[in-house]
């Protein structure tokens, strides 16, 4: 007690101050860093999960990039991204930006637009997959069958397989997006409005040179937000391809898919953290490109 | 009260507690562990009451766990000395935990290897290594025809004893809509479910191929029965006249279940569900034979070993245990509550099992089974499945397809046993 009483203030100050970091440190120590280190350790080790661990040195890595169905993987998940991320910006600026102006009943619809985010991804994968059939049980087949066109393959293809999985994951996450978007449509100064309708400027020339602009902060938000959640798609992909994971000829297994199944059925862990250090690796690139884009600002 | 009654009381109560740690000394206490599964549980609650009552001394915990974490806890506790004293495992697991010294060898003098051999299906020696046994099974699983009996009626047709007899049957269960669309197929398909296994073990051997070659170890199905093999059975989807589809509602079991399905191969393992579905009314033969009469069928199993986990009076006890639930007391609760088949023949092969008109086909089709030793079932499942997709879904032509198959599943095969 007498060394805390010898303290001066400023000492003091940090002592209570790391007394409170010490919780969050020893936290992020323990289930952050040392999982981490442990997974970059096991991806240059052979692991089965019963047995011993031993050394492999760069084996992993080199089958990794042997291996024609990561390249496959490493493909889609860069599909997922880029056609995610910018779709559901569009999407959901769209939205956000005409239901800003609709008084009414906008409160409803700002809860229906929502409404997909708080539902369970799985529930809603699993609806989904059911609207994907072919006939006689698929929504969507039915529907197109009942005017005498043709049936769609929508999960049973190399082709359409993707782009049907990332459809309902980009309505899930619209509403999320909207009401960012609203939040930062309704912090823009109403004076700047004000301003460019006494000089009689076109509504489009309001978007593009006042909206726009000033949401920047909220568009690049969203950005880094949607950006790794596509880069992790597992949910939707798992959930709507079970039984054939990955879908046909791995034509929608995004990387955290293909980790999973390595650990997890497979049992190879040291592949699978092979695979996992390089989804950390892409997710840092991508994610320090974007702070980067932040930083211009 | 006086001290005389007082001394009575804590006699009584010395006494009493004496007695209670008295017993607690005697009785062990074992572990079991197996995945959840309803009706696995129900059938060993009902084998660990039968030992507890023969064995007072000791008592038997169960655990169970969902299949998905069931590898990742067993691996994780019995290295910390945690965790089951007797483990249930699939049998295709076995070298990988003999390896990683998480189970011990069944001892010999109540285990005897030459009495196992003699007693149990052949296919259980794949249990043994010299002359020792590391597990066995309660119940082994088979494949058979699943048929609607609704749907074979309507179109006129009988259960199918040949493989030409099916297809044909197939052909006149299914039904198309206005656009050509298969509404209800004759016969469900997809290598997802069980079909990789009746092609790997039914149909190449039943055309005169042998899938594997050395123990397993050497992929051999790309052979011209291997080839006729998948033409066959790729060919049942497609064409105008296929008789069944690929994906067909999702789920082979569910088309069959929602009865728009004639025929469906499946394991022993699905009966209870099928019972379960009300207005469903089903049958069961052995999978189809070639004209001129060549069967052929897969099975597996799950077998309980004694985990290294399990030391000098608990080894004993755990001992006890498994000759328990490898008795034929056991194999025939099993059947009963489970579906699952004895795996000694004289359980399964009485004349009440094997006549049983729903287990009958699948303990028949034993007799002819072959159990494929696998390095990584669903990565070996997914080259069967890709493989159907080439053909189906790239055009690929089928003996290019078959080879790539054959190819990547040699890797698999390599790298597990050369490790």
């Amino acid at each position: 007690m007498n060394v805390y009483r010898n303290l001066t203030i400023k000492q003091k100050q940090i002592v209570w101050a790391w007394s409170f970091l010490a919780i969050p440190v020893l936290f992020y120590t323990v289930i952050r860093f040392y999982p981490t280190g442990n997974a970059i350790l096991i991806s240059f080790q052979d692991w089965n999960l019963l047995g011993k661990r031993t050394w492999t040195g760069l084996d992993n890595y080199e089958k990794l990039f042997a291996d024609p169905a990561f390249w496959k993987v490493f493909k889609n998940t860069f599909v997922y991204l880029l056609i995610g991320t910018p779709l559901s910006l569009i999407v959901s600026f769209f939205i956000a930006y005409n239901l800003d102006k609709t008084r009414f009943m906008h409160g409803f619809l700002r809860m229906l637009y929502f409404l997909p985010f708080m539902t369970s991804a799985v529930a809603m994968a699993w609806v989904w997959r059911w609207f994907y059939q072919p006939v006689p049980i698929g929504l969507f087949n039915n529907f197109l069958s009942t005017f005498g066109i043709p049936q769609i393959n929508f999960l049973n293809s190399t082709t359409n397989a993707l782009p049907s999985i990332l459809a309902p994951a980009i309505w899930a996450g619209l509403g999320f997006q909207i009401i960012i978007f609203m939040a930062g449509l309704r912090a823009i100064p109403q004076s700047y409005y004000e301003a460019a309708r006494i000089d009689g400027v076109s509504t489009w020339t309001v978007l593009w040179e006042i909206t726009i602009p000033l949401l920047k902060p909220t568009i690049v938000f969203i950005v880094v937000f949607s950006s790794i959640g596509f880069l992790r798609i597992f949910d939707h992909v798992f959930n709507m391809t079970t039984g054939n994971p990955g879908g046909p000829l791995n034509s929608t297994k995004p990387l955290v898919l293909m980790i999973y199944e390595t650990a997890f059925s497979s049992f190879d862990m040291g592949y699978a953290a092979a695979q996992t250090v390089i989804l950390f690796l892409v997710l840092l690139v991508v994610s320090l490109l974007q702070l980067r884009i932040l930083r211009d600002r | 009260m006086n001290t005389v009654k007082y001394k009575a009381l804590a006699l009584g109560m010395a006494t009493s507690v004496a007695t209670l740690l008295g017993s607690a000394a005697n009785a062990v206490e074992i572990e079991y562990w197996q995945y959840y599964f309803d009706a696995r549980v129900t059938a060993m609650e009902q084998l660990i009451e039968n030992f507890e009552t023969a064995n007072p001394d000791i008592t038997v915990k169960m655990s169970h766990f969902p299949y998905a974490d069931y590898r990742t806890k067993v691996a994780a506790a019995i290295p910390a000395g945690e965790g089951p004293d007797v483990v249930q495992l699939f049998y295709g697991w076995l070298n990988d935990y003999v390896e990683a010294e998480l189970i011990q060898p069944l001892p010999a003098d109540a285990f005897p290897a030459e009495t196992i051999d003699a007693e149990f299906f052949p296919m259980v020696q794949a249990m043994k290594s010299g002359d020792q046994y590391w597990a066995l099974p309660t119940a082994v699983r088979s494949l058979a025809l699943f048929y609607n009996e609704r749907l074979l009626e309507e179109a006129g047709v009988e259960p199918p004893n040949t493989i030409e007899e099916m297809m044909a049957a197939a052909a006149a269960m299914t039904k198309r809509d206005g656009a050509g669309n298969i509404t209800q197929v004759g016969m469900t398909a997809g290598m997802t479910a069980q079909d990789h296994h009746w092609w790997r073990e039914g149909l190449i051997r039943q055309m005169g191929g042998e899938p594997y070659t050395n123990d397993y170890t050497s992929v051999n199905y790309n052979s011209e029965a291997g080839l006729k093999a998948l033409e066959m059975y790729v060919g049942m989807a497609t064409g105008d006249d296929a008789i069944t589809a690929f994906g067909f509602m999702d789920e082979p079991q569910a088309a069959f279940k929602a009865g728009r399905a004639g025929m469906h191969i499946d394991g022993s393992f699905r009966i209870g569900s099928l019972n379960k579905q009300r207005g469903l009314e089903w049958g069961v033969t052995e999978l189809p034979a070639t004209t001129d009469g060549t069967r052929s069928n897969y099975s597996s199993y799950w077998v309980n070993a004694i985990t290294t986990k399990a030391e000098g009076e608990k080894y004993d006890a755990a001992a006890k245990f498994m000759a328990y639930v490898t008795s034929d007391e056991a194999m025939q609760v099993w059947l009963d509550v489970v579906g699952e088949l004895p795996a000694k023949p004289s359980v399964g092969l009485t004349e009440a099992n094997a006549n049983d008109e729903t287990y009958g086909p699948f303990i028949r089709g034993l007799a002819y089974a072959n159990t494929t030793k696998f390095a990584d079932e669903s990565a070996q499942r997914q080259l069967m499945v890709e493989m159907v997709e080439r053909i189906t879904l790239e055009g690929m032509s089928p003996a290019d397809s078959l080879a790539k198959a054959a190819e990547a599943e040699q890797k698999i095969l390599d790298e597990y046993y050369t490790k």
